[in-house]
Formats: structure tokens, sequence, C-alpha cells
């Protein structure tokens, strides 16, 4: 969503707040190093906004993501004073008297300026098989399979992931242990696993049962501590951690069952 | 230069050429299928769609009613045929979403739950709470991680049709993360690169949604069919212009002025009941009630806010379960991005671009003109959504069109060749113009990028808002002429190849020139008044010499003119629309 560009921003603005962005072009620059940016701010802005103003008004060469600046379409994820946050929905005035401190999501291999690289989310979101699995496929015709609002609501919370990426920016395991599948891909995993129209959960157990599946998290709880979504990963994980422990109890206590 | 080979390519990675991408996989699994997208597929905008999709499903109801809805909500301006296939189609669809996993809303028996939306006879709107795009999308994304022969170009952004000998080979597209130019061939390629909202400076369309596609085909000489028909959605935040969804209306919400008066009343509109009323008040269509808002402040009675006028939005007497359970996304955009609490206060709101119902020029099939050449979803224009496009049917669009495109590009890629390595000298032609000719360029004297962007989302509010006339888009096209010179003179600040936006921005301004240039020359050819097109000089619908299709042409020297086709009518000859009881 664009801003409305018929107001000038310089007639509005209440303040002046300084930015100090993270840089960092690989054709020019062996280290990253932050820049000064003052910009003139509005009521109403987002850190998200500032950006847009340094990038039209100062320096075109600012590179950093974003689309929908209404917090659904994940893409402008950064650190803000070491917080990962959407930029498009913290304001600055809540961050005052400033400066502000940008810098990209930590975790990420870093592209250039605030722009990380996301491939290693993508590869292990598709690990965990995060589409619908059935033991057998109905036609169309038979119509919708029956979930009740009940049904719904055990998965509907880990379906609200937008992929934004700030819990592997928060979580400590992450940057520590690079082959932990991650709280947003489990969370997805789990809303699969609880929906009543699957049956892939033994699929999925393959990589979810791994050390670098569930069993690297240690707890912390600092990706439901971001979510901006209230995905509560932690939970999603907590959870799949209980029932594969009271599983395995189970493939001990019944004969002829294997784990 | 780097060459990479597809039998199928979709441009772009929201709902339509997702939906494109598992038609094709599913029509062959041989095919080699890129989705070629300059987001990741789940940044696209269908994230952002909220109230629902629409589809029959109810008892009462019937495909006829929903093909009259969307009919008469066009103004007569729809292919009927393309209606009736749209509206058979649709059930079939969102059931088809549901098996691959979409959380549809239930009613407490588990069967799927519908809701009213404008303009409609019958509650047909499917809906995933009101954040329906978003899990339209990401199930959809999902669901193509489990077709391996899907191959993402994630972050690519396409710059040409390769095209030769009549037919469309590929694109040429630039690897963001550096900066290479790859050829990427194909023997049928779609393009699903979404609408232009962000050609008006104040629009609920993301910042990516900038007529791609429509550029592209433009300037290889296909045509923009209905581009004068852009939607006014009625209710938008002012400042930001998010989207406050038609279903808040359809669950009751009240549009009042500054007196507190449901003033769509005196709109021909009908008749101010408590309880919401289909066809009726605020769930009229959405070109009468954003017009009905332009009379509201002509007469004085609209709410002076900080960003201009405004009318309200009334959720109160909904009360909080309501709001939360059927609304949550509409109470949280408010708490975050108005610091309001509709269940307390009332939502300030005001008519915002929303939609556009031109676009390329496509049959059924998803078929351009040029062969090899497809298109669907926002970007395509077959067109069923006529001159005003019913609330709901957009999301039910891009799957039924997007499938049936990628099953017609799926049976041409079958039946033809290789594309010729000929084709190759206009992708090195390509990366010349993009690293040479435009990173290259001079950063002396030029003006910045964004002011020029700026000029033209004004131009495009002043010339062709809510109400047109001819003296203003005649004035307006030769403001984007001028423009078009002072785009040449763009400074530039960055010569990297590493995520280069800036150079991204450049292009799509590119795109957004002739999209802008197509909407000004299509609404100063259309000399009559039809659904969201309203000219103040010729304020009558004329159907003696308008039920017909603008096709909007690129000509030689890089100027546009415009062409009419007639409409088709099946069954249902053109009425007066006739709106409340």
């Amino acid at each position: 969503m664009a801003n409305d560009k018929a107001k000038d921003p310089m007639e509005d603005a209440v303040g002046t707040i300084t930015l100090q962005v993270f840089r960092y072009r690989p054709e020019k620059e062996e280290e990253p190093v932050y820049e000064t940016f003052e910009v003139p701010y509005q009521e109403d802005w987002m850190v998200l906004d500032a950006l847009n103003h340094v990038k039209d008004q100062m320096d075109g060469s600012l590179s950093y993501r974003w689309s929908c600046r209404m917090g659904v379409c994940g893409s402008c994820g950064m650190s803000v004073n070491g917080e990962p946050v959407l930029t498009c929905a913290t304001y600055i005035e809540e961050l005052l008297p400033g400066p502000i401190r940008i810098d990209p999501l930590r975790g990420f291999p870093v592209i250039r300026d605030l722009v990380g690289d996301l491939g290693d989310f993508m590869e292990k979101l598709q690990r965990v098989k995060p589409w619908i699995i059935r033991a057998e496929e109905e036609p169309l015709e038979a119509g919708a399979i029956p979930q009740t609002p009940g049904q719904v609501e055990e998965y509907r919370q880990y379906s609200m992931c937008i992929n934004c990426m700030l819990c592997y920016a928060a979580c400590p395991i992450y940057e520590l242990e690079p082959g932990f599948i991650g709280p947003a891909a489990i969370a997805l995993a789990q809303r699969y696993n609880l929906d009543s129209r699957d049956d892939g959960a033994e699929e999925r157990m393959e990589i979810l049962s791994r050390k670098e599946g569930v069993w690297d998290c240690t707890l912390v709880g600092e990706c439901s501590v971001v979510c901006p979504k209230d995905v509560d990963p932690a939970g999603a994980i907590q959870r799949y951690k209980v029932a594969a422990t009271m599983d395995w109890f189970r493939s001990l206590l019944t004969p002829g069952r294997s784990g | 230069m780097d060459v990479v080979s597809h039998d199928v390519l979709l441009v772009g990675g929201g709902g339509a050429g997702l939906r494109a991408a598992i038609a094709v996989a599913e029509h062959n699994p041989g095919l080699r299928i890129g989705v070629l997208s300059k987001v990741y597929p789940m940044r696209s905008h269908t994230v952002s769609a909220e109230g629902g999709s629409a589809a029959v499903i109810g008892e009462n109801d019937t495909l006829d009613d929903h093909a009259y809805d969307t009919i008469s909500g066009g103004d007569w301006l729809c292919d009927q045929d393309a209606v009736e296939f749209f509206v058979e189609e649709a059930p079939r669809e969102l059931l088809r979403m549901e098996r691959w996993g979409c959380p549809w809303s239930r009613k407490t028996n588990g069967t799927i739950a519908t809701r009213s939306f404008g303009g409609m006879k019958h509650d047909r709107t499917w809906f995933a709470a009101d954040k329906t795009g978003f899990h339209l999308l990401h199930t959809l994304f999902q669901t193509t991680l489990s077709h391996p022969p899907i191959q993402r170009h994630d972050e690519w952004f396409a710059t040409r049709l390769l095209v030769e000998g009549g037919r469309c080979h590929g694109v040429v597209a630039i690897e963001l993360a550096t900066g290479k130019v790859h050829a990427v061939l194909a023997r049928a390629v779609v393009l699903c690169t979404g609408g232009a909202g962000s050609v008006f400076p104040f629009t609920t369309n993301a910042n990516i949604k900038t007529g791609d596609g429509m550029g592209l085909a433009y300037r290889a000489g296909v045509p923009l069919k209905d581009m004068e028909f852009v939607q006014y959605h009625p209710t938008g935040l002012p400042f930001t212009g998010i989207l406050i969804t038609e279903a808040a209306r359809a669950e009751g919400g009240w549009l009042v002025n500054e007196e507190g008066y449901r003033y769509l009343q005196d709109y021909d509109l009908g008749e101010p009941k408590d309880e919401p009323v289909r066809r009726s008040m605020e769930l009229g269509p959405r070109d009468r009630l954003s017009q009905a808002f332009e009379g509201e402040r002509e007469k004085g009675r609209t709410i002076e806010g900080p960003y201009g006028e405004v009318v309200h939005l009334d959720l109160r007497h909904l009360g909080e379960k309501v709001i939360d359970e059927k609304l949550p996304f509409v109470r949280e955009l408010c708490r975050k991005y108005e610091k309001i609490d509709p269940v307390e206060e009332l939502i300030p709101v005001r008519p915002v671009v929303h939609y556009m119902m031109g676009g390329i020029h496509v049959d059924m099939d998803g078929a351009t003109p040029l062969a090899g050449l497809y298109a669907a979803g926002e970007t395509a224009c077959i067109n069923i959504n006529g001159a005003n496009r019913l609330g709901s049917n957009s999301l039910t669009a891009l799957l039924v069109f997007g499938a049936r495109a990628g099953r017609a590009a799926a049976e041409f890629a079958q039946g033809s060749s290789d594309p010729p390595r000929s084709v190759l000298a206009q992708a090195l032609e390509e990366e010349e113009r993009l690293h040479r000719r435009v990173l290259g360029r001079s950063r002396e004297g030029g003006e910045r990028l964004a002011s020029v962007r700026e000029d033209l989302l004004q131009i495009m509010e002043e010339r062709a808002g809510i109400f047109r006339d001819g003296a203003g888009l005649q004035a307006g096209l030769s403001q984007v002429e001028e423009l078009r010179r002072r785009f040449a003179e763009i400074a530039l600040d960055d010569r990297s190849l590493t995520f280069n936006t800036e150079l991204t921005h450049y292009l799509e301004l590119e795109n957004l020139l002739d999209v802008g240039e197509t909407i000004l020359r299509s609404a100063l050819e259309r000399t009559e008044s039809r659904g969201a097109h309203q000219r103040t000089d010729h304020s009558e619908r004329n159907d003696d010499d308008f039920l017909t299709h603008s096709l909007c042409y690129r000509e030689e020297d890089g100027s546009s003119r415009v062409e009419f086709e007639p409409v088709t009518i099946t069954r249902w000859p053109p009425e007066e629309r006739h709106y409340g009881e």
C-alpha cells in the first residue's frame, strides 16, 4: 500500500529522527558500515515510512524489502534497535527520541544492506511437507470434507504464520545450530498435523523427530514473544515434543509396535 | 548470458500464477514448469485480500443468480459466455482449495459457511475469517511445494518478452540477488503479475502492484482491454489506504456522514434497515457507493480529517463478539494502523483505488493474440468483471482462470517446438540496455525517480479519478507524454548489480507510465458513463455505441490507439441497473 503521496512529507513533519542504517554493498565495501540519515517524520509514520523517505528523497541506493504495508505480506522484517519487528507496523513515535538503529534480521546471510537471504528457510519449509497428505483422495463431487469450527480452531493459530522470519531472528538456537528446522517451519508442520483432514503426521515425523527437528529447541520461547501474528511457535514445538514422547512410551509398552 | 529453459513459464507467483502452476503439473507432470516472481510467492498481493471468494453453494442460490449479479454489477460490460463458465466452475475450484487445506470458516455442523457481499442476491461468499486471500495464497504456495516439477525463480524480475515469428518464446529477467540477466526460454508463458493500483496515489494495493505484465504485453504489441475501468473500493483507511473489507458491511456495518445519517438512501440504493439487506444500501455495488461518497463531499456532508475528507463506517452495534469472530483482521488493522477500536469507535473511511477491471486482452483460455502468451488473474481481462467487479469474484476468478490458462498453456507447450536459439539475440540486447544504458547512465543533473513517479500518480488521481471529463483526460495524456521525457532523464543513485531495488523501481515506473497512458486513452475514447467509468461530459450509458470493449494498442511511435470490439451477450440483454428492493 502506498501512502497518500498527495501529502508533502516535509509539510506535516512533527520532528526529525536519526536513523542509523546498516549498509553493506558487496561491490563497494568489504565490511558493513552504519550510515546516518536525519529524516523529517510525520505523526503516523512507521519505521518503514522513514526508510522510504530515505530511498525516495536522499539515497536511492538503500536496499530493503517491503510490499503490503499492512502487516500481512511478511516482507519488511528488520532488526530495529536490536529487536526483530515488522517495520511497517512499528511507529516511530514509540522509539523516540532516537536514534533508531536498523539492521537486517539476525541469522540470515546478508545479500545487500537490509536484505537477507531466505533460501535456507525456503528449503526447510519444503522438508516438513507443509501440505495436506490424505490417505485416500475423495472426488470433488463428494463435497467439502466436514470440519467443525472446533476442529478448525485446533490448527488455526499455527496457520496464521506469514513467514516474516522474525522468529528465526530471535531464536538463539538457529544462530548456533544452522541445521535446526526452526520455529516457523515446525509451527507450519504442526498446522497440518493438527488439521483433521490430514493423514501426514507420520511422514512429517521423519524430519520433526530428528535432533535438528524439535529436539534442538531448548524452549527459550523468544520466537513466540516476537511473533507479530501470535502464532506461538514455541507452543507448537512443546506440544509436538509431548506428543512425540507419549508416542515413544506407547511404542515401548505396546507389544509388536515398532517406533 | 545464462539461459534457463521451461516448457511452461508462469510469470508472477500470486494466486493465479500458483494455481496455474499446479494445473500444469496436474495436467502433465512431465512438463518443466517455471514460476518466476519478483517477490517470494507468499509475499504476492493476493495475501492482502480479506473478505472472501464467491461460489454458489447454498440450496436457494443458482448459477444463473451468480451470473446475473455479476453481469448487472458489471453494468452489462461482462462477456456472458465467460461469466457462465466462471460461475459453473467456481464451486469446484473452491472445493479444490478445501482439499488442499484452505481453512474455510465453517458452520457448527462442519459445512462451509458463507456470507453475503455487495451486489449479491444470496450468501455465496466463502471466507476464512477476514484473511481469505492470505489463507488462499499460503495454501496454494505450500501445495506447490509438493510438486517437484515446479521450479521457482524467486526474486527475479521480468523486463521483456522474447518474441519472434509471431510467437512468445520466454522472457528476459534480472536475478535480483546478483543482477545477472537471464534468458528464460519457454514454449508457453503465462503472465500472472497482478494489477496496477500503484499508478494511483491512494490505493489498497501493495507497493509491488505496478502493472508489470501489462507493460510487458503492451510493449510487445498485445492490446490492453477495458483499462478505463478502475475500481474504487468505498472503504479504505485514510493515509495508509488500508482496506476495510466489504465483509464489515455484510456483517451489518453502516456508512454514515457528518450528521450520523446513512446517506446511501439518497443515492437510489434503497431504504435503511437495521439488518443488512442484499443488493441494497451498504450492500450495493462498489462503484455506486464510491460515487455516493463524492456526492456527499459535494454537499459538504463529509467529515474533514487530517488526511482529507472521510465518512464513517459504524460497526459498534455489531458488538465485540461478532467483530472478533467474523472481522478480527479489521479490528487488528484499525487498532494498529488507525489507533482506534471499532468496537467502541467510528472508523474513518474514504474511497480508495482497489482493482483494475481492465488488463491484458485474453480469451477464456487466457490466450492473448500473441501465440504462446497467456495471462490470468488481475493482470488479464477476459472480461468477466465488466465495468465494475463484484466483491469476492476476484479470488475465485484467479483460481478458475488461473487453472484454465495453465491447462491451455500446457496443451500449447505439448504441441509446439522449443524456442529458436535466435531469440537469444534479443536477450543480449536487453542485457545491454539494462547494464549499460540504464545502470550506466549519468548521475548528473537528472531528477529523482520518486518525483516523476509522484507526479504520475497525481495526474492519474486528478484526471482519471471517480469522475472524469474529456478535457481533463486529454490534458492528462499530454502530461504523461511530458513525464516520459522526464523519465528518460532520471538520474539513478545505484549502479550496483547486487539487489538493486532502485533499478526495479525504475523499470516498474516504465510499466506504470504505460498503464497510466492506456487508462487515460481508453477513458478518453469511451464517451459514455458505465460502472466505474463516469464522465461528467457524457453522463449516460450508451448501449448503442458502447456495448463494447476497448482495446488499447501501442503504436510503432510509442503512442496509444484504441479500437472497440463487441461485448458477448448470451442470455441477459442489457437492462437498467437496479439496487435497493
